[in-house]
């Protein structure tokens, strides 16, 4: 006769198996912990003392920080001046993003519908393959695109279109010198380096959305474009707004890009740069750090407010 | 008078395989049509033609005399009933079987009062604020066929619409299903591997086989009167006996079928082998192998004495419960 149950472990390591099998609330906690504790006091926390620096001040002569609670630093944060940046920002956010869904929606869509076996694997380089290589290296080689003598500009005078090119510099805002000092420049290495976070969220999205969903559609009499508004975007729309929180978040925050390429005109994250650095006003920096903070609140409150999640 | 769908020569390959292949039928306006085959016989992908999913690599498909070449789904006055029913999770019940009349532009209050009307007539009436995760399988089945018929469609398309389904649900979904065909006229086609399905509930059925039409026919004709040994085997498991024996007990070359409720066990017959026998209810399958390997199915009714396994008997049968085939395949 065979043996109804193994006889019960004498090794320490089988011993450990059955009691976690036995309790699987604290097998949770020892896997959550670490996590917990590193996002607990790590981030949070220092996220916290930063939040808490905001609300002290400096001194204006001595330059030290006074630790005593004031909304100082809120009322110098909401001068014309810091109210500019804040715009420009928030503005360069909102274009990248759209931007990024515009473009990054078709490759998602071709990728998860159409996509199989190399052309996906071929996919996932292609979107991926920019993240690899430094940040850094990427910006500049975007500034030698985007120079007055570079890429682009010869691209255009080989074409005969430099007259083009000149009368688009010549745009007041969007315009400039040459595009790698220009907002369009900003924009356009912007929307590069973001691209795939925008990218992956939207594919994963549209993988789940069944083909039969958008034959029943079809079948049921909406047009190609009518599919798409009522049944494909609002399935996709969770991706979407995935992506367009990396999009949006990465660059209120990037202070690398706007000083690379684009106007002298400061962005958040070079405003926060400048006064937690070479001003040393850690408050101040802090306050900054702050709007991008409570601009994602609002902007996720809002998007579950239009139902992005929905179909969650 | 026109039939309701017209396939002439139609072929759909994929690469080297022929999942339909050559299909000629004619489905009548008002008929129950079932396409019966196993898997990968080519009947959804005729669904699927019909509904303007996919477009056949040759020949012509006409419904009600208009030919479809080139012609998109949302053109079609056809609906379909999907497999896994294709309910949009993120639109309540009510909008679910609204959206064909959204997408045409009709109003909100003549959009929702048919939508009720829809419901009702599929028995779920107030379940229109639902979202389709909180309904079961059976009320999903439903809502899709509400969807689908409040749009009054010419040909309603089922793609196995209750294979999905336990089995009391799905004998009571017939039923209904056939009711609501009988009371709206429109042109049902439905495909199913499931042979009693088709039986039961379709005017006329075609069965599939490898890409082709092996035999259309009504019910009575498809179980009674097979023309090739498939129809005979996978239409309520015939007997097939092979031409050698069909040869010795009726004179002529040709494969024939004996249903398992035709066959008798007595003193006299085809000596065969009893291997196992099973208790169904109202009768008793028994297996048994005659000479020559040939395997045989029988059900014998309540009150026949059941042999033992490993008994030797004798199998016999009415002669006219003998359908001789006369045409050649497999």
């Amino acid at each position: 006769m065979s043996a109804v149950v193994d006889p019960a472990p004498a090794g320490l390591r089988a011993r450990i198996a059955d009691a976690l099998w036995r309790r699987p609330g604290l097998t949770i906690f020892l896997l959550l912990t670490p996590p917990a504790l590193w996002l607990g006091i790590v981030y949070l926390g220092s996220l916290f003392a930063l939040l808490l620096q905001s609300f002290y001040s400096i001194d204006e002569f001595s330059g030290m920080i006074v630790r005593e609670f004031t909304l100082k630093s809120y009322r110098e944060l909401f001068t014309p001046a810091n109210i500019d940046i804040i715009i420009r920002t928030v503005v360069m956010a909102s274009l990248v993003t759209v931007a990024a869904a515009l473009v990054g929606f078709p490759i998602a869509y071709f990728a998860a519908r159409y996509a199989r076996g190399r052309w996906k694997a071929l996919f996932y380089l292609g979107v991926m393959l920019p993240l690899w290589s430094s940040y850094l290296v990427k910006i500049y080689a975007w500034k030698l695109i985007l120079a007055k003598e570079g890429i682009l500009g010869w691209l255009f005078e080989t074409l005969h279109l430099s007259w083009l090119l000149e009368a688009y510099l010549s745009l007041p805002v969007l315009g400039g010198n040459s595009l790698s000092v220009s907002w369009t420049g900003t924009f356009l290495v912007f929307l590069y380096v973001w691209l795939p976070f925008m990218v992956l969220p939207t594919q994963a999205a549209l993988e789940r959305v069944p083909v039969s969903f958008l034959e029943a559609s079809s079948d049921l009499g909406a047009r190609p474009a009518q599919t798409f508004r009522h049944v494909l975007l609002p399935l996709a729309l969770p991706g979407v707004v995935a992506g367009s929180i990396f999009t949006f978040s990465l660059t209120l925050g990037d202070y690398i890009i706007p000083q690379i390429i684009g106007t002298s005109r400061f962005f958040l994250g070079q405003a926060v740069y400048s006064y937690q650095g070479t001003a040393g006003n850690i408050p101040l920096a802090a306050a900054f750090t702050v709007v991008p903070i409570v601009i994602m609140g609002f902007y996720l409150w809002f998007a579950k407010r239009m139902g992005a999640f929905d179909a969650l | 008078m026109t039939p309701a769908v017209r396939f002439a020569g139609v072929s759909r390959h994929f690469g080297p395989v022929r999942a339909v292949d050559n299909v000629n039928m004619e489905i009548a306006e008002g008929e129950f049509f079932a396409m019966l085959g196993p898997s990968g016989s080519g009947k959804t992908t005729c669904l699927r033609l019909i509904g303007g999913f996919d477009q056949p690599t040759a020949g012509k498909i006409e419904i009600f005399g208009v030919p479809t070449a080139g012609v998109p789904p949302y053109r079609r006055h056809v609906n379909t009933v999907f497999q896994d029913y294709a309910l949009f999770p993120h639109l309540n019940v009510r909008d679910n079987v609204a959206y064909g009349l959204m997408v045409a532009g009709r109003p909100k209050p003549e959009r929702y009062r048919a939508a009720e009307e829809a419901l009702e007539m599929v028995a779920l009436p107030g379940y229109g604020l639902r979202k389709p995760s909180e309904l079961s399988g059976g009320q999903r089945q439903r809502v899709a066929l509400a969807r689908a018929l409040v749009n009054r469609p010419r040909v309603l398309l089922l793609d196995e619409p209750l294979g999905a389904l336990d089995l009391k649900l799905r004998e009571a979904m017939q039923e209904e299903l056939k009711a609501l065909q009988r009371r709206l006229g429109i042109t049902f086609v439905f495909v199913t591997h499931d042979q009693t399905e088709a039986l039961s509930m379709a005017d006329r059925v075609a069965v599939f086989n490898e890409g082709r039409i092996v035999q259309v026919g009504t019910p009575q004709d498809i179980y009674y009167r097979p023309r090739v040994p498939f129809v005979a085997r996978f239409v309520g498991s015939s007997n097939v006996l092979p031409p050698e024996v069909t040869e010795r007990v009726a004179g002529r070359h040709v494969h024939a079928a004996v249903r398992p409720e035709a066959l008798r066990l007595g003193a006299e017959g085809l000596a065969a082998t009893v291997l196992s026998t099973a208790f169904h209810g109202a009768a008793t399958r028994v297996a048994l192998e005659a000479e020559g390997g040939l395997r045989l199915v029988a059900l014998l009714p309540k009150g026949v004495e059941v042999p033992q396994e490993g008994a030797c008997v004798h199998v016999t049968w009415a002669r006219e419960d003998l359908h001789l085939m006369t045409e050649a395949g497999a």
